[in-house]
């Protein structure tokens, strides 16, 4: 079976984030740039998908020059190849039209699978899973824990607030991953040496065949209208226990979400 | 782009790869497995499958087939991200126990113990110093005597790393009565009758790096468990000095970066008869200080370790790194427990435990006087 998974680079998760004032996207150059971390999840469930039944794995990334890093940190922890679309049509691309452009590169890329993390750490919209399976007609598998794959089948587990539900589909399909998955692998020394050999295809609007109309801020069909700082942190709810503390705290967490 | 040896885009990878680990899968635990008195198992297994036990081994052995410069990243970042010296001292007890075993190219001994051990399947010691004889190798007395195709094996073995886990214990015995060229280096099973630890030593730092004294009674030992050429141990021993010292220097620089950074860290923080302790002028000249004595220890290290990977044989250079870094280091902690004041002296400030660990790096290894005379004899003859 072969995959691809869309890996992105987002501003390293402990740093302050920022929005540019010229053009209100994120300022992508002010910060270290890390792998999302839920990528990571995706990049190790096709890798144990390839180790347990063949086929390869290719990354796809859409982002700056600077995203190479992420490719590499992608490839040095197993995947066979990667595609990196970036061209500067794509600056400010937002969830809507970075679907289009992702769905046009997948053409180029022969595969079954696709796996991506629920959601990316900076933008957390949750919403590229859904939409390019939209897009590329493939079956959409989302928020899945579990993963299996039959003979052009896959299977998932999917996470819901009170329990699962197993979710099958054909192939191709669109699968994005929980974080319950699995651990993802540390890239080792040798994966990492490897990974300096490892094909590295770049791809510009035209390779791709996207529309430059139809990308970058001015493609887009949402906009940043303004934006504001975080207000400073308020003062946390105090719950006095008067012999109900217990069931409190539990409604507390579970308003939450968190139980 | 930088042609920096240490700023490789694939060695800025190899050090986010470690700090991602150490983050993850030691300082959790760390606290733990210092009351414990060792770490477990399963570090040495996730150590392996991250690829951290052998990136400076050959891929023939198990390695990564990395160089002397990687393993010094891996130990570097492991000690700025916050593990510490005692856990490198004990999840890398195979740095000293099977290069011997490994440069001798004897394939049985590198698939029965330096693959699995790489592996995280096994675990090796090394044991050099006796109740009489540490510094001085040629003293000792542990005897094995040839019988048939095996040896026997009486002695006893003292402050041996990581012994009471070991799976094996590369011993250096007397083959002979010459004094260099009648020691030998022999793997001895653990499991073997008449091998014993006699006890588990409580020591000063280093606490989840476990450390036992050792009998052998009568050991039966396979004369295919010899390293080299009978008689050759000595110098085998002699030829992995310069990497351990190495080493050690790094754990003294890796050290004395860390706690340099809690240090900083801290004095940002702290406020005393009402500013920041670091806006303090004696604060700050203490911290600049501290500053330079990592920087120049790092520094000389690194340089010495960029020449040995390029082939020099550099005995005397590497152990001025390894009393460098010492000093720096003993420098450093103890003013970094000072500027932490009355915190700095509780156990539960990290600062506290490299105070203690770090007193052992200027005595193992090869101790401070003893590299001086060393130097001193490669310097004026």
């Amino acid at each position: 079976m072969n995959i691809v998974v869309c890996v992105k680079q987002v501003p390293d998760t402990w740093a302050e984030k920022k929005l540019s004032d010229s053009d209100k996207t994120v300022d992508r150059e002010g910060v270290e740039g890390v792998m999302n971390e839920l990528d990571e999840y995706a990049v190790e469930e096709a890798l144990r998908i390839k180790e347990a039944s063949g086929g390869e794995v290719t990354v796809l990334t859409m982002g700056p020059e600077k995203a190479v890093e992420t490719i590499r940190k992608a490839l040095s922890m197993g995947a066979d190849q990667a595609v990196h679309l970036v061209d500067s049509g794509l600056h400010g691309s937002d969830a809507l039209t970075t679907s289009y452009a992702l769905a046009k590169a997948l053409e180029t890329i022969p595969h079954d699978l696709v796996i991506l993390g629920v959601e990316s750490t900076d933008a957390r919209m949750s919403v590229i899973p859904a939409m390019l399976a939209e897009r590329t007609g493939a079956a959409q598998l989302t928020f899945a824990r579990k993963v299996e794959v039959g003979d052009g089948t896959v299977k998932i587990e999917r996470q819901t607030d009170t329990g699962y539900d197993v979710v099958e589909a054909a192939t191709p399909a669109i699968v994005s991953v929980v974080e319950k998955i699995n651990e993802p692998r540390y890239p080792s020394f040798k994966g990492i040496m490897a990974a300096k050999k490892k094909p590295l295809t770049t791809l510009t609007l035209g390779d791709a065949g996207i529309e430059s109309e139809k990308v970058g801020l001015a493609g887009s069909g949402s906009s940043v209208a303004e934006f504001s700082a975080r207000p400073p942190k308020q003062a946390g709810q105090v719950v006095k226990d008067e012999g109900d503390g217990g069931s409190k705290l539990a409604e507390f967490l579970a308003s939450q979400k968190l139980v | 782009m930088s042609t920096d040896v240490w700023t490789t885009p694939e060695r800025a990878a190899l050090r986010a790869a470690v700090r991602d680990f150490c983050t993850k899968e030691i300082v959790p635990h760390l606290d733990q497995w210092e009351r414990d008195g060792e770490v477990p198992r399963t570090l040495h297994k996730a150590a392996a499958e991250a690829g951290l036990l052998g990136v400076a081994f050959p891929e023939e052995a198990g390695g990564q087939g990395g160089s002397i410069i990687d393993q010094t990243i891996v130990s570097e970042e492991l000690l700025y991200a916050g593990a510490s010296s005692g856990l490198l001292s004990a999840l890398f007890t195979h740095g000293i126990a099977i290069p011997h075993l490994v440069k001798s190219g004897n394939a049985d001994l590198i698939d029965r113990y330096a693959k699995p051990t790489l592996n995280g399947d096994l675990i090796g010691s090394l044991a050099v110093t006796e109740p009489d004889a540490g510094s001085d190798v040629a003293a000792i007395r542990t005897r094995a005597v040839r019988e048939g195709d095996r040896y026997i094996v009486n002695g006893a073995k003292t402050f041996i790393t990581s012994s009471t886990r070991a799976d094996f214990v590369t011993t250096v015995v007397r083959t002979g009565e010459d004094p260099h060229r009648g020691i030998s280096l022999l793997v001895v099973d653990t499991g073997s009758p008449g091998f014993s630890v006699v006890r588990r030593l409580e020591k000063m730092g280093w606490l989840c790096s476990d450390t036992g004294e050792l009998a052998y009674v009568d050991v039966r030992v396979p004369a295919a468990n010899l390293i080299g050429e009978e008689g050759s141990g000595f110098i085998q021993v002699a030829q992995q000095f310069a990497g351990e010292r190495l080493g050690l220097a790094v754990h003294g620089y890796g050290i004395a970066q860390r706690a340099l950074d809690l240090t900083v860290a801290y004095t940002r923080q702290r406020n005393a008869f009402g500013r920041p302790l670091i806006s303090k002028q004696v604060v700050r000249h203490k911290l600049v200080e501290m500053t330079r004595a990592v920087e120049v220890s790092r520094t000389y290290a690194r340089s010495i370790t960029e020449r040995i990977a390029a082939g020099e044989q550099l005995f005397a250079e590497a152990a001025m790194a390894k009393n460098q870094a010492i000093e720096a280091c003993s420098f450093v902690v103890n003013e970094a427990v000072q500027l932490h004041g009355g915190s700095g002296y509780m156990r539960e400030t990290e600062v506290e435990r490299h105070y203690r660990d770090a007193r052992i790096l200027g005595i193992g290894g090869g101790a401070t006087e003893v590299m001086n005379d060393l130097i001193a004899k490669a310097l004026f003859g």
